[in-house]
């Protein structure tokens, strides 16, 4: 098994979906992993079935902005230093048709947006440091239009990806590399209600290929590469058309 | 918990195949070293000390824990003319005292092949220079020096005391030495006279060491990509003070400008460019050419005997400045056994002709003469030491480091001992091997010093375990 270039590493939103696998992924090629995530019951689950050692994992609400750097710091002393960043904690809720709800809207902003930006802002000052480092953040197709589906998702990916795409420009200098994955479906238990999706992968198969890429670029690429061309297509697709349209 | 976040820094080992982040502190005077260990007393952080940061490996770097860098505490604190006793801060440089001192006829007694070790580093490390059969490690030439301990007192420390022999040699593992008094070595001239021999093979480059040990100076570069009947080959140089009288006008050479480095090559490739001049050079194909090329134009030295400054014959490691650069984006390290003479010729003939085999040829290969001293964690043997440099890439790193680990085994094998200031992959079974009951002794010692294991370093856990 090829090894990748990092050796520690924390995923942040790690009990679910994309960041478990990644996690496990990470794991299975020989890294040393801290999982941070929300939910104790499912950080026990997923810190037993990685065969992690409960230094490992950190239950941590990522909204909790003003102790982010704080804990960061913790976790990067007990895994003794730091090579990669993965940020995938997500907030994908329903939303209605009709619904404009400022809470529910803002929950999924400061999931999405505002505490990727404060765990990559606290990994950011550290890598230019040591002049060397990977961060990793999910972006999604979503983010690429302004869609009628969840307005509040895809403003916070399409911010959370202007952000990263400025910590690259910032970072590139001092040797850290910033990846934005654009995954399409993936069967994760954030998007178990919509079921079956057309081109839909399972959650391993998206992990193993973000993780792939970003040991060879540093830049925006989508999982699997195809949805690039679709996406290219739905972007020049004119507003006067696209909002008559049901994507 | 805050950490003192705006002293973040990478800290590379020398050969740059290891880095971490520290939390670098450059104290200038014993109260700021105080402040640095205060401060990572209460966050918890373990300390690693760093001199001028040569060593190849990790012997400075404590991971997300606290670097007190001792680099910039270079006062002269006193100096006899007539004596040649000088009192030095740590962070002085091999390269500052001999241009503080050859003026007036004086030399650093052991030098290491670059100037750019601080005298707190040569202490910690007990460095050898190429006179080591004769003149010892550095630490035989230190009068005295004051340690301070993690608790903030000092002690001053001299030939008499056992925890002498502990501190020099240990690698920072004991406290912080402040102030080095040391015996300089009286010269005559500023130049050497150095000879050279053309060794064709292992047999013949271990009879000219033999015939010559009774220069001061002896040293060889050894092809280490030669296989055979040629394995072994290399050029020996033997070199020698000038007794007074032998070099009619010694003022001529003994100033820094007679002494200085020419900062261009040829006259007009800026030094400082060099090193990417030599990366192209720096693959197993061009370093057998470099090598097969260095031993022709050694067999037209042959024979010769020429006078050579001290710091040219010296430092060659400084003849082209960042020279580790050529081996970029890699990184290199260097393997340096010791072996007993009478097992010498066979293991260091086993030790090339292994890693060639294992496709790790050494591409550069020096071999020294050594001889046994009293420190306790010694790397000196009645022998020969050999040191290979080799590329470390990417995709080699796992395989190089197994090979290292089986050479290991052969120089054990051999009675031999090894270096940390040039080590990067022992393990902890290979120290206790060679170190036996020293271990021990040293860890009595850092207990009653450093009691809550303050001072640990990526080394140290590497060789010595959690302390």
């Amino acid at each position: 098994m090829e090894r990748y270039p990092w050796q520690k590493a924390i995923v942040v939103g790690a009990t679910g979906g994309i960041g478990a696998e990644i996690a496990r992924n990470l794991k299975a090629h020989g890294c040393d992993v801290a999982i941070v995530g929300r939910d104790q019951t499912k950080l026990d689950s997923l810190t037993a079935g990685l065969a992690l050692g409960a230094d490992r994992s950190f239950a941590y609400d990522v909204l909790d902005f003003q102790n982010t750097q704080d804990a960061f710091d913790a976790i990067v002393q007990k895994l003794g230093g730091l090579d990669l960043l993965v940020f995938s904690a997500g907030l994908l809720p329903p939303v209605g048709e009709t619904e404009y709800d400022i809470e529910k809207d803002r929950a999924t902003i400061d999931t999405n947006l505002t505490a990727g930006m404060a765990w990559c802002n606290a990994a950011a000052k550290r890598f230019e440091r040591a002049k060397a480092g990977c961060i990793i953040g999910i972006g999604s197709p979503s983010g690429d239009r302004g869609r009628r589906g969840n307005p509040a998702y895809g403003a916070s990916k399409a911010g959370f990806e202007n952000y990263l795409e400025s910590l690259r420009n910032r970072l590139g200098r001092h040797n850290v590399s910033v990846v934005t994955a654009k995954p399409g479906p993936v069967r994760t238990p954030m998007t178990a209600r919509f079921g079956a999706l057309p081109g839909m992968i399972e959650a391993d198969v998206a992990a193993a290929e973000v993780l792939r890429k970003s040991t060879r670029f540093s830049r925006t690429f989508y999982v699997p590469g195809k949805w690039w061309l679709a996406s290219k297509i739905v972007q020049a697709i004119p507003s006067r058309i696209f909002r008559r349209m049901k994507i | 918990m805050s950490l003192p976040r705006a002293r973040l820094e990478r800290v590379e080992a020398w050969g740059m195949s290891t880095w971490s982040t520290s939390y670098v502190f450059r104290p200038v005077d014993k109260q700021g070293i105080l402040e640095a260990i205060d401060e990572a007393g209460r966050t918890g952080l373990k300390i690693a000390l760093k001199g001028g940061g040569n060593s190849y490996g990790d012997a400075f770097q404590s991971p997300e824990g606290v670097v007190i860098d001792l680099s910039r505490m270079t006062r002269i604190l006193s100096y006899d003319r007539q004596t040649g006793v000088i009192r030095c801060e740590p962070g002085v440089t091999i390269e500052a005292l001999w241009e503080h001192v050859i003026g007036d006829g004086w030399w650093p007694p052991v030098v290491s092949g670059t100037s750019k070790v601080t005298l707190g580093g040569a202490l910690a490390a007990n460095i050898h220079g190429k006179n080591n059969f004769h003149a010892g490690p550095i630490g035989e030439h230190v009068r005295s020096f004051r340690l301070l301990k993690v608790d903030g007192t000092s002690v001053e420390c001299n030939q008499d005391d056992d925890l002498f022999y502990a501190v020099i040699g240990g690698f920072g593992l004991l406290g912080v030495i402040t102030e080095i008094e040391l015996q300089l070595k009286r010269i005559h001239s500023g130049k050497l006279r150095v000879e050279a021999f053309a060794s064709g093979n292992w047999d013949e480059t271990i009879r000219i060491f033999a015939e010559q040990e009774n220069h001061d100076y002896l040293v060889a570069w050894i092809d280490g990509f030669a296989q055979g009947q040629c394995a072994g080959r290399g050029l020996i140089h033997a070199a020698d003070y000038l007794d007074e009288g032998e070099d009619p006008h010694p003022e001529e050479t003994l100033s820094v400008r007679a002494q200085e480095l020419p900062d261009t090559a040829m006259g007009w490739i800026p030094k400082s460019k060099m090193h990417s001049l030599m990366s192209p050079f720096v693959s197993r194909f061009g370093m057998r050419f470099t090598n097969a090329l260095k031993f022709r134009s050694a067999k037209k030295e042959h024979g010769k005997v020429i006078l050579q400054r001290f710091a040219e014959f010296n430092f060659l490691l400084d003849s082209v400045p960042n020279w580790k650069f050529a081996y970029k984006p890699g990184a290199l390290i260097q393997y340096q056994a010791f072996i007993p003479k009478e097992n010498a010729q066979i293991t260091l003939a086993d030790i090339t002709e292994y890693a060639r085999d294992r496709k790790h040829p050494p591409f550069l290969a020096v071999m020294k003469r050594h001889r046994p001293d009293k420190f306790l964690l010694s790397h000196a043997v009645d022998g020969y030491s050999l040191a290979l440099d080799f590329p470390v890439g990417r995709r080699n790193r796992e395989d190089l480091w197994a090979l290292t680990a089986e050479l290991d085994r052969l120089v054990l094998a051999a009675g031999g001992r090894f270096y940390f200031a040039k080590d990067s992959t022992m393990r902890q079974t290979t120290a206790d091997a060679y170190l036996g009951e020293a271990v021990q002794r040293f860890m009595d010692i850092k207990r009653q010093l450093d009691p809550e294991n303050l001072l640990q370093t990526s080394l140290s856990r590497r060789i010595f375990g959690d302390l």
